[in-house]
């Protein structure tokens, strides 16, 4: 028989999203139970979620949750680890045995800050310095992944149903002001447990449904800039695309979201806001590749917020609803009906328009 | 009239169901179940909750209303019987559908009624009372789309690129659709007392589903698209 990577199985993938404006927590349970009905989007190959503000007690350090394949490994990047970083606290993360999940790696994290004067003798800016050494980490030490790496806020991810990693990870007992979630049904790559979704960079984390035509191109580009795709999958490189081009050049997410999901020439040609048009000419022609093309529903969260896009011909389903400060965004709306039956505005945002929620200054 | 809760029912459960005895259902408590009433005939069921993906695909004559918004490929591939949604619905409605009717009192998503085709008797029938999203009736072989703009808050009756590809059946619009762009292989015009008189039996019948006049409706023109046979398969996704 061939095995998932050797064949293709066309198919669906699932996201699902929660925000609240005001910044108040939810356990992740609700966010797990989300991903119930669109349980046939996924095939069992892969589910993730990621939680922002779950880690307030260590908020001012880099939380690096980590798969390592053996405790040597574990042992020498730790090692690694120790000559950069301050350790604040490294443990297992909780999990619970459950038969849905096996085969798992040895699931470590770790809260750090950056070595001063390691960052003062190679001059380097402390998010630089953050984001080379775990792209270094993911590319050169084999067996160790480092798959979430952001301030307050953390990566759970498996091989498995969404709704059982959730269960998996006992997300029930972390708080968060954002959560997001995927169930995987890969397509080209296999589904083992760093292929899962969401990637994370830094604070950034993606999860995706749908399949990315223009990936090698994407990723020629944004290797020419340090970053390295060793993930086995094209998810990924919209995580270091929209950290090369929020973090590094400064765009707005506006901005970005013009530059990956950029309007058809002759859209851009159509336009009666002049400043508008040459907005978008001058995007289309400075970054063109970084346009994704091919199926996307993306759901982009940092600290503090997150964004939601369709790719500009709008292959994959996505819809957004709301109630009181709470925003929802799922694949279907039977996701955000199971949060909240309540719900109300249901509408679907058109191919290549971001819908952007922050959370209000200062509420989390 | 039989009553099921399928709050705990996945849709292999829900259709056997459906299958066994009676024909008049009402299904309650529905939360993305998908394929409901999937090639099912001589059946009325209503929906109170959301119908997943694929509601009424290969529909076969049944009735199927639903009392809140539906999702992607309402309608996929349907032959006959009629399919009434009490709010909006999501991507690629009556996708290639041959027969029937799908009338929707909201907005339709991207591609409503994408490869929607007719033989003869067989013409399907799609109303949209709201707006349409992106690439409605693209790759159009036949049958009638209808989109009327009700409530539609400033927004445009239909998004970018509709008709691409298209090369049979007929598009209604309401109102003279000034601001929009067709392809180069279709033809808008107003429509003419005719074709009105064409529409106007399915126009009647969704004015009585959902309480409107039909005579309101009328009262603002109608732009008609139909293909210029001479240039059929422009293509699209390769010179973007």
């Amino acid at each position: 028989m061939k095995i998932e990577g050797q064949v293709r199985i066309p198919s669906g993938c699932a996201i699902s999203a929660v925000i609240s404006k005001d910044g108040n927590k939810m356990s992740g349970e609700t966010i797990t139970n989300s991903m119930k009905p669109m349980h046939d989007r996924s095939n069992g190959l892969g589910g993730g979620f990621a939680g922002y503000g779950i880690y307030p007690e260590y908020k001012d350090f880099y939380a690096f949750h980590m798969f390592f394949d053996s405790r040597d490994t574990r042992k020498k990047c730790e090692a690694f680890l120790k000559e950069r970083f301050e350790i604040v606290q490294s443990e297992i993360i909780p999990t619970r045995k459950i038969p849905a999940i096996t085969d798992e790696p040895i699931i470590w994290r770790y809260f750090v800050a950056p070595l001063n004067s390691v960052l003062v003798s190679l001059q380097s800016e402390e998010k630089e310095f953050v984001a080379k050494t775990i792209i270094k980490i993911n590319a050169e030490m084999s067996g160790a992944y480092v798959f979430s790496s952001g301030k307050n806020m953390g990566a759970f991810k498996a091989v498995g149903f969404p709704e059982d990693v959730g269960i998996f990870y006992k997300l029930e007992d972390y708080e968060g002001y954002t959560w997001t979630a995927h169930g995987r049904y890969p397509t080209n790559t296999p589904g083992w447990w760093g292929g899962a979704h969401p990637f994370t960079l830094l604070d950034y984390s993606v999860v995706h449904n749908g399949e990315i035509s223009s990936y090698d191109a994407n990723r020629r580009f944004i290797e020419m800039f340090g970053y390295k795709c060793t993930l086995q999958t094209d998810t990924e490189v919209i995580t270091y695309i929209m950290d090369y081009l929020l973090r590094v050049q400064g765009l707005t997410l506006n901005e970005s979201a013009s530059v990956i999901a950029a309007p058809f020439w002759s859209t851009i040609a159509a336009k009666t806001d002049l400043d508008d048009q040459k907005k978008h000419t001058y995007l289309r022609t400075i970054f063109p590749s970084l346009l994704i093309t091919g199926p996307f529903s993306i759901i982009f969260a940092f600290d503090g917020g997150l964004m939601a896009l369709n790719d500009r011909l709008k292959l994959r389903s996505m819809v957004v609803g709301e109630k009181n400060d709470k925003v929802y965004i799922a694949s279907e709306e039977a996701a955000i009906r199971t949060m909240e039956p309540n719900a109300e505005n249901i509408w679907s945002p058109a191919g290549g328009e971001p819908v952007i929620v922050k959370v209000k200054e200062g509420a989390f | 009239m039989q009553t099921i809760d399928v709050a705990d029912l996945d849709y292999k459960a829900i259709n056997e169901t459906l299958r066994e005895a009676g024909s008049d259902f009402i299904i309650e408590g529905c939360c993305g179940q998908k394929f409901i009433a999937a090639g099912m005939s001589d059946k009325n069921v209503t929906i109170n909750g959301i119908p997943g993906n694929a509601l009424g695909a290969y529909l076969n004559n049944a009735n199927i209303t639903v009392n809140a918004n539906a999702q992607d490929a309402v309608g996929d591939t349907m032959n006959e019987g009629k399919i009434l949604i009490h709010g909006n619905i999501g991507d690629a409605a009556g996708y290639a559908m041959r027969g029937g009717k799908i009338y929707v009192q909201g907005n339709a998503g991207y591609r409503a009624g994408i490869h929607m085709k007719a033989y003869e008797e067989k013409i399907p029938v799609m109303i949209i009372g709201g707006c349409a999203g992106s690439f409605l009736g693209e790759y159009q072989a036949g049958g009638v789309i209808i989109v009327l703009g009700l409530h539609k808050d400033n927004k445009r009756i239909v998004g970018n690129f509709p008709c691409t590809g298209m090369h049979g059946g007929k598009i209604f619009l309401r109102g003279n659709c000034e601001n929009i762009h067709f392809p180069k292989q279709v033809t808008a015009r107003c429509a003419s007392e005719g074709e009105l008189d064409e529409i106007r039996e399915y126009l009647s019948e969704y004015c009585s589903d959902f309480c409107y006049s039909v005579d309101e409706l009328l009262s603002e023109p109608f732009t008609v698209i139909t293909p210029d046979s001479k240039n059929p398969y422009k293509q699209m996704y390769v010179a973007n």
